[in-house]
């Protein structure tokens, strides 16, 4: 018996960590945030911050620029982390995505139809006209799974996840379509559209995001201990006392208000919901108590980064940050597909 | 103390269980026994409250089975599954704790992770406490998902325990260190044990009654000691009676 060695003693080593992982995650997500605020073009010293010590050109660059750009993205982070962790729990598939069920696509089409048959009313409400076509996109696919899941009697997950196969292809086809009829600069603004930026950050937006975003995820915070019960199975989560359907209609709906909000703001930006809960889950482990609370921290402080780099790399330009969290995402996709075929999850 | 009253359930036009009455009583060992696709697996699902029978009432301590709220029902009865694939890491002692799932909002943290370390003791477990479950073999996470079967319903007196082939995985050993163990407990917490098995075998020697299903019906139900014959089998199973004879013969009848 030579495994128990590293079989008793690696836990051991990890409850440790497990206690100091938010606190510690939080600090680092902090740490971020500054240092984000202080990098752009117009130069803010990170003593200058923390000192107080800002002239006023700054203080106005800080206030109507960095801050909420730095906010947004910690929100949008947060909430893309926080929905792929909910919904890999749901699916009990650890390579679940909130893009599994058609969410991020319909909100795409949603999108499309307002930026290329809408023309002079989104001209009119510019911004606004995207971000509600976005969430009202996403919530109508959400609607429709619910339909298609119920007509099983139970809500049936299998069917969930053939809804969202038939949605993103419906979508995508929609999309497709779209982009033929739509003309040059419609077709410009789409496709940046689809790529995902946090460039258009303002307190509004920030603000509207926060308002359905937080509570979202603190609903799924607190159902946390009834979806680890799930992941032992539906019937085995209903014999322990879980109201399974309940509890899959709480994670739906929040999950497609968090990614609804999170895309109105910010287009689809991709890989963060995937990646972000697997890295806690390597390190800290499956318990969703302390995964959903770690995966938005995490997912901030990384899109948090990946938007600093997104707005630095090419400046004055800027590179849409979706581009960067699928390059970054893709090649770990795939990492992640082969360890799964060797058979090995996490520990 | 459980009642199944004229119990039918269909699937598709297709009738899987016909009139099934049956009582379960407490301190016993029940097994059901019969060929496959009998209806075993159904039936047991119908007295878990799994599904709901298309006709007839389950009954648990006299009261309908539907009345029950799914907490009161999760501390009154627990049940082992056949397969429990799970694809996330987690550690045997942690997917026993959610055996006390019913318990966590008035039971500190502490006591159910002791509850759940006892249980993995019962089951011979204890050293596989801290190994990730999907890396276990069959016959581990069988005895971790007993584990957490027991930790559900652990100070419990009198709860009901539903088993479906709860040997299916195991060496011999541990077939027998699990049967002893439900044995022991069902007389020590007066228990309602209802297993569904294969091995007719075990079930003569380790429970005190079965009933025989085929068909969707119930073909007899007595003492296992009794009922658990040669004749029987070859009829139940449609076995020729030389087999039953080979298998069963030389240590039942003679």
């Amino acid at each position: 018996m030579s495994l128990p060695e590293k079989a008793v003693g690696m836990p051991v080593f990890l409850k440790r960590i497990k206690f100091s992982a938010l606190p510690l995650l939080g600090l680092l997500l902090l740490g971020a945030a500054l240092v984000s605020a202080s990098i752009g073009a117009v130069s803010i010293p990170l003593s200058e911050i923390v000192g107080g010590t800002l002239t006023d050109q700054q203080m106005a660059v800080l206030n109507s620029i960095r801050f909420p750009r730095v906010l947004l993205a910690v929100i949008v982070g947060g909430a893309l982390a926080v929905s792929g962790a909910a919904m890999q729990g749901l699916f009990r598939n650890p390579l679940a995505d909130p893009g599994l069920i058609g969410i991020a696509t319909s909100a795409a089409l949603a999108v499309a139809i307002v930026i290329v048959l809408a023309g002079p009313i989104a001209g009119y409400f510019g911004l606004y006209a995207m971000s509600v076509a976005a969430f009202t996109g996403a919530l109508a696919a959400c609607f429709v799974i619910f339909r298609f899941a119920r007509l099983t009697g139970t809500f049936s997950v299998t069917y969930m996840l053939l809804t969202g196969i038939a949605i993103n292809a419906l979508s995508a086809a929609g999309v497709g379509f779209l982009t033929f009829l739509s003309d040059d600069q419609q077709l410009r603004t789409l496709t940046f559209w689809t790529m995902g930026s946090l460039g258009g950050a303002l307190w509004v937006s920030v603000i509207v995001a926060a308002t359905i975003i937080i509570p979202s995820a603190l609903i799924l915070v607190k159902n946390a201990r009834e979806l680890n019960v799930l992941l032992l199975g539906e019937s085995e989560a209903r014999y322990l006392g879980v109201d399974v359907e309940r509890l899959k209609r709480r994670i739906v709906v929040c999950t497609a208000l968090s990614v609804g909000a999170a895309i109105a703001v910010s287009g689809i930006i991709g890989f963060v919901g995937l990646v972000v809960p697997h890295l806690i889950r390597l390190t800290l482990g499956p318990d969703h108590r302390l995964l959903i609370p770690a995966s938005a921290l995490l997912g901030a402080i990384l899109l948090l980064l990946a938007d600093t780099i997104a707005r630095t790399i090419v400046a004055p330009a800027e590179m849409p940050v979706g581009i960067l969290t699928s390059m970054i995402g893709g090649p770990f996709f795939l990492w992640l597909l082969v360890k799964q075929y060797s058979g090995r999850f996490g520990l | 103390m459980i009642n199944a009253e004229n119990i039918v359930y269909s699937i598709g036009g297709q009738r899987i269980l016909a009139n099934v009455y049956a009582t379960f009583t407490p301190g016993k060992v029940t097994a059901i026994l019969g060929p496959n696709g009998a209806g075993k697996s159904t039936l047991l699902k119908c007295l878990t409250g799994a599904l709901k029978p298309d006709e007839g009432k389950v009954s648990l301590e006299g009261k309908d089975l539907r009345d029950y709220s799914l907490t009161e029902l999760s501390r009154r009865r627990a049940v082992l599954s056949q397969a429990n694939p799970i694809s996330f890491p987690f550690t045997a002692h942690e997917i026993v704790v959610m055996g006390r799932n019913p318990y966590s909002l008035e039971k500190t943290t502490a006591s159910n992770a002791e509850i759940a370390d006892e249980a993995l003791t019962l089951v011979d477990a204890w050293h596989l406490r801290d190994r990730s479950y999907p890396t276990l073999s069959g016959g581990e996470q069988q005895r971790i998902q007993f584990a957490r079967v027991l930790a559900q319903i652990w100070e419990q007196e009198g709860a009901c325990l539903f088993l479906d082939e709860p040997t299916s995985a195991l060496d011999l050993k541990h077939q027998h260190q699990l049967m002893d163990l439900v044995q022991k407990l069902c007389a020590e917490k007066n228990l309602t044990v209802i297993i569904v098995m294969h091995d007719l075998t075990l079930a003569y020697h380790c429970t005190d009654r079965c009933f025989f299903i085929r068909e969707g019906w119930i073909r007899g139900g007595g003492e296992s000691k009794k009922l658990i014959t040669a004749d029987t089998i070859s009829e139940i199973f449609d076995l020729p009676m030389e087999y039953a004879a080979m298998r069963f013969g030389m240590e039942l009848t003679g």
